[in-house]
């Protein structure tokens, strides 16, 4: 490894300020950085600092999120055996490597546009480039459909990264979830390409078998025709979104997330708290109306609720930031998804929107937490004099 | 063998009956135990071994007036005057009572200056005799508080006391809601109080009843569950509480907000233990006596002990051939959280009862932050380490990671066991909003309250600076 850190260490006076290759600099610098942790030592205050940083808490998102990844790209190829009517006569590896192909190239071009624009943007202000991108461009690919044009990923993710997150000064200074508004741009902007029933299983130019509808459990009980099939949908054997489809994987995201503190558990659990609690309102007002009578439980397992409650709601730069907020933000989060499940059908999906909506309230939540602790002060202080 | 009924009764009443009866009554004569769940231990390697090492010479003494925020020395003695322990070396020119004295007798050697000819130390070269000016001795039950004032500002041994807000030098003029001592330091690798006040109950008893005089309230010691029958539990005239938990439980901010949190426009004071035997020996024997037992301590020390030396010490005799000199090696004056890097030939801060001694760390670690770690120790539960504990850890100097923007919420919470929110106070500090420091808490804090938070920051945000500043531009907008 020594030869690297030479490399590095050789080339640094080039991209120093007024050398010849300054516009390289964040780009040697986030490289050399992502090879080593700096020699840099503490300056001022304590002495010493724990091992974690950044880069390692992002990193273990992208771990976190690599089931759902995994469980995508064989999903994509499941459903398009299954569309065109061959599942019996491919094994396990080939309808994998089938969904493999397909995906990887949403993940390249996520990564591509939205890192470009970081380190454009980083060199720019002068800054180090900051690891916020790692886990939105993981997040970008997974909450697509799988028959997304790459050229709107392209443009939804650039978008995304800056007028969501450059424009409001970078990693730990953005409103929304980038990866949302990316998701949320397209849903907007291209709305015949981003649903129907045709967006979500990947034909490949190939003739689908007749009967085949390609609609996502989600779209069926929206029709008011819930036809949830509960095993295969847990697993994760459903059209839907590239990543948010196997509620297992998601699962076993949250206890990695969980387990090593770095997403909260309480905005996790009072999310799904949140929807059980609508969930069961609506049932109980559900008369005749199928979708309403759904269990609540079986909105957990459809769409993208699994996967927002885990992996958005829990981005700690656009939730809430006091711990007793993140009840209140996760709860809300829950309600209104189901809410707007059900009783909007324009949207078959909610749990974007709820969750963009709470971005945008986190910081009035926080805001009266923040006066709770003031006032608590000022009453103390009072009952003192 | 038959056990009697008899016997199986007595057994009964005294397990049932008495040991209970025993045990809540000791309980009762006890003070309550303020049991603080939030903070962290940090196991460091480098314990000091509870023996006091021989003694080395202590060749050079010096002040620093850098050790204390916000003051500017005015110099009263030049280079080559010979002085006592206990004469005047300067005064602060916003506080011109407060009077800093020699720590032994001597010659002024010289006296160091940084930019602008600002003070770094005035050093004395000891004379070996520790002679010190005659004050009167008197029992202080018997002094007015007036007249303690007196000899404590003239004594240097003021300058022992701080006040909150802002940790800065208490004001002679003022009269504090209380007094705080903790009386145990729960920092990495601190010096076991017990050991180092061992037998000193007398001189700590005389302090505390010097300082109950200047103050409306009460004097507070705070100790541990374990220190109920140790050198502190005896003491008269004090209120004792007892706070079990993880640093920063010792700090004395933390006690001073279970016990009584400091309120806009309140005063209290805090001294260090080691600061009431000052005082205690002053007015017992009317002289100063500024000798100190300190913690050598640290993974780079080849054995970590307990030395005595002087208030100022030159640290050149204590480290000659002490550290391990495997690598570049970092010295602090004070413990690895709130303590100042000094060079090998600097002095003990004045403060500092503990000298560390660290590896520097000032190299490339290879994906670093990619490594599973399963040595590594952390608070978080991102390493493997974490599910194979040991005893003790070396910890460098390094940053382990980039500066960043504050991104994680609820890190720093768990590190401070205060009704506070530090993100939204640091914050407030970097906005320079006074009205929202004030609200959100500043008065009850100073940099070591939240120095874990640092040591855990994911981010690796400078909190203390930042603490530092706020208080700062209190002090100079608010006084």
């Amino acid at each position: 490894m020594k030869f690297i850190q030479k490399f590095f260490e050789d080339t640094k006076p080039y991209v120093q300020k007024g050398a010849k290759y300054h516009w390289l600099h964040s780009v040697h610098d986030g490289m050399f950085t992502l090879f080593f942790v700096q020699k840099n030592t503490s300056k001022s205050g304590s002495h010493i600092h724990d091992y974690i940083d950044l880069k390692r808490t992002m990193g273990i998102v992208v771990l976190a999120l690599i089931p759902a990844l995994l469980m995508g790209m064989y999903n994509t190829g499941y459903q398009h055996f299954a569309a065109i009517g061959e599942l019996a006569n491919t094994n396990f590896w080939e309808v994998f490597f089938y969904g493999f192909l397909r995906v990887v190239p949403f993940i390249l071009v996520s990564y591509i546009v939205g890192l470009g624009i970081e380190f454009v943007f980083a060199q720019m202000r002068g800054h180090e480039i900051q690891e916020g991108f790692l886990v939105s461009g993981m997040l970008i690919p997974l909450i697509m459909p799988i028959n997304t044009p790459l050229w709107m990923v392209a443009i939804s993710t650039a978008f995304a990264v800056v007028f969501v997150k450059e424009v409001f000064g970078g990693t730990g200074m953005n409103i929304w979830n980038p990866a949302l508004v990316a998701r949320a741009f397209l849903f907007f902007a291209y709305p015949s390409q981003m649903s129907g029933d045709s967006v979500w299983v990947s034909l490949g130019g190939q003739k689908a078998i007749d009967g085949f509808s390609g609609a996502t459990p989600m779209a069926q009980a929206a029709a008011g025709h819930p036809n949830i099939d509960i095993w295969n949908s847990f697993i994760g054997l459903i059209p839907g979104s590239i990543g948010e489809t196997s509620t297992l994987a998601i699962l076993i995201g949250a206890v990695i997330l969980i387990m090593t503190g770095i997403g909260s558990w309480k905005i996790i659990f009072s999310t799904f708290a949140g929807g059980a609690v609508m969930g069961l309102i609506l049932t109980a007002f559900a008369g005749n109306n199928a979708y309403m009578a759904l269990p609540f439980w079986e909105h957990f397992i459809i769409g993208g609720f699994a996967f927002g409650a885990v992996f958005m709601a829990t981005d700690p730069v656009s939730g809430t930031q006091t711990e007793r907020g993140k009840w209140i933000y996760g709860f809300l989060i829950g309600i209104l998804a189901i809410l707007i499940r059900v009783v909007n059908p324009a949207y078959p999906e909610g749990m974007m929107l709820a969750i963009l909506l709470m971005n945008t309230f986190a910081p009035l939540i926080d805001h009266y937490i923040v006066e709770g602790s003031i006032k608590k002060r000022l009453k103390r202080a009072k009952v003192n004099a | 063998m038959q056990v009697s009924k008899t016997k199986i009764a007595k057994r009964f009443i005294i397990f049932y009956f008495w040991l209970p009866l025993i045990l809540t009554i000791r309980g009762n004569t006890m003070s309550k135990v303020i049991n603080l769940k939030r903070g962290f231990n940090i196991r460091l390697k480098g314990e000091a071994e509870k023996n006091l090492g021989t003694s080395t010479d202590t060749d050079k003494v010096a002040l620093k007036p850098t050790d204390f925020p916000g003051l500017v020395p005015k110099l009263l003695v030049k280079a080559g005057q010979v002085v006592k322990a206990g004469e005047p070396i300067f005064f602060d020119k916003y506080n011109s009572e407060v009077f800093f004295t020699a720590p032994t007798s001597g010659e002024v050697l010289e006296i160091n200056r940084g930019e602008r000819r600002k003070v770094l130390e005035v050093i004395i070269k000891a004379d070996g005799k520790n002679e010190s000016v005659s004050f009167p001795k008197s029992d202080p039950k018997n002094l007015s508080a007036e007249e303690i004032k007196e000899q404590l500002l003239k004594s240097g041994l003021w300058s022992f006391i701080k006040q909150r807000p802002y940790g800065s030098l208490a004001k002679p003029s003022q009269t504090p809601k209380h007094i705080f001592v903790s009386c145990f330091d729960s920092a990495p690798l601190a010096p076991d109080y017990e050991f180092v006040f061992n037998g000193q109950t007398a001189l700590l008893q005389t302090g505390v009843n010097a300082l109950a005089k200047l103050t409306g309230g009460k004097v507070h010691l705070g100790i541990r569950p374990e220190q109920a029958n140790g050198v502190f539990s005896g003491l008269k005239n004090v209120e004792i509480n007892q706070f079990s938990g993880a640093h920063p439980a010792g700090n004395v901010g933390i006690q001073i907000h279970q016990i009584s949190p400091i309120n806009k426009g309140e005063v209290v004071w805090t001294i260090t233990p080691q600061g009431l035997i000052y005082i205690g020996k002053l007015f017992e024997t009317g002289k100063v006596d500024f000798t100190k037992i300190v913690a050598l301590t640290g993974s780079e020390v080849k054995s970590p002990k307990y030395i005595k030396t002087y208030h100022g010490a030159n640290l050149e005799n204590i480290l000659k051939g002490a550290t391990q000199k495997a690598g570049s090696e970092r010295i602090i004056s004070g413990n690895v959280l709130t303590g100042t890097k000094v060079p090998a030939d600097n002095y003990l801060g004045f403060f500092d009862s503990q000298i560390t001694v660290i590896p520097e760390g000032d190299e490339y670690e290879f994906m670093g932050w990619a490594d599973p770690g399963f040595n590594k120790f952390s608070p978080g539960s991102t390493f493997f380490g974490k599910l194979f504990p040991k005893k003790a850890y070396i910890l460098n100097a390094n940053l382990h990671g980039g500066e960043r923007a504050f991104v994680l919420s609820g890190q720093y919470e768990k590190y401070v066991p205060m009704d506070i929110l530090p993100v939204y106070l640091l914050k407030a500090i970097l906005a320079n909003d006074i009205d929202k420091m004030e609200q959100l808490g500043i008065y009850e804090i100073i940099e070591e309250d939240l120095a874990l938070c640092e040591y855990a920051c994911t981010s690796k945000v400078k909190v203390q600076e930042i603490v530092r500043q706020g208080l700062d531009l209190m002090m100079k907008e608010l006084g």
